[in-house]
């Protein structure tokens, strides 16, 4: 008698999670987009006191945050794709994609420093 | 009248070599990107790669770095002001802007694709076709406003 196991075998799925991530950042990214586009024409912010106000409610950093993560992680799943499309070596497309890592945590404190100082 | 079916069958494999020859001729000999014609759809989506690894190396830091000087200080923020009066840098502004709204445009049509909306070919075609007019209509608009 045959077991069946409940795991399937035919791939492990890993790329369905970084596919679904890409687009459910992406859709988040328009989101924040099109509301900011929005909110700037209709009363565009013009000195600094202006913009720094923009950026001064705690909902407006937290949502700009989320928007530079979600930006982080989509550039993650398509910088990772382009690199194993195109770079053959194993070295050196692991020292790339390491390097894109550190580049992108380093940019994520960049945000927090930015936004919160 | 003798029936000449050895003639017609002649012919007839005339024909089809000539067909041969002539797709032969069109057909692309070689594999060079810079001489065979890619379809639109094909063309949309080699700019999104394009698009996103440009927006991703020097776009992100870009935009932090802007995002920096537009928050830090009065002064930063008059600094900002002063280095976009340069055309040259406006210029590259508007192409980044194109970048992304690009980017953007063929993102929402592969969202739409993965959702099974406009896969049949003429469909496929099509809406390639308005991601590239959309995308510079808008990219037009922003330059606009810029200057």
């Amino acid at each position: 008698m045959v077991k069946h196991s409940s795991r399937i075998v035919t791939g492990a799925h890993y790329g369905l999670r970084d596919w679904l991530a890409q687009r459910i950042t992406a859709v988040f990214m328009v989101v924040y987009v099109v509301v900011l586009a929005v909110l700037i024409t209709i009363s565009p912010p013009q000195d600094y006191a202006a913009w720094s106000g923009v950026f001064k409610h705690s909902w407006m950093r937290i949502a700009t945050f989320l928007f530079f993560a979600a930006l982080f992680w989509h550039a993650w799943v398509g910088v990772r794709n382009v690199l194993m499309d195109y770079v053959k070596p194993v070295a050196i497309r692991l020292t790339l994609q390491v390097l894109v890592i550190i580049a992108l945590l380093v940019y994520l404190v960049w945000t927090a420093e930015i936004l919160w100082s | 009248m003798e029936f000449r079916a050895g003639d017609q069958l002649r012919n007839y494999h005339f024909k089809v070599s000539r067909m041969e020859v002539k797709l032969k001729h069109q057909r692309p000999r070689h594999l060079d990107l810079f001489k065979i014609t890619q379809p639109l759809p094909a063309i949309v989506s080699i700019m999104h790669r394009i698009s996103g690894v440009l927006l991703f190396f020097p776009g992100i830091p870009f935009l932090l770095y802007g995002l920096h000087m537009l928050l830090e200080s009065p002064e930063s923020f008059a600094a900002m002001q002063a280095v976009l009066q340069h055309p040259g840098l406006k210029l590259l502004l508007v192409f980044f802007v194109w970048f992304f709204l690009h980017h953007l445009c063929a993102g929402i049509r592969y969202l739409a694709l993965d959702l099974h909306y406009g896969v049949e070919l003429a469909q496929a075609r099509a809406s390639s076709k308005w991601v590239l007019a959309i995308s510079v209509l808008l990219t037009l608009l922003a330059g606009v406003a810029l200057w």
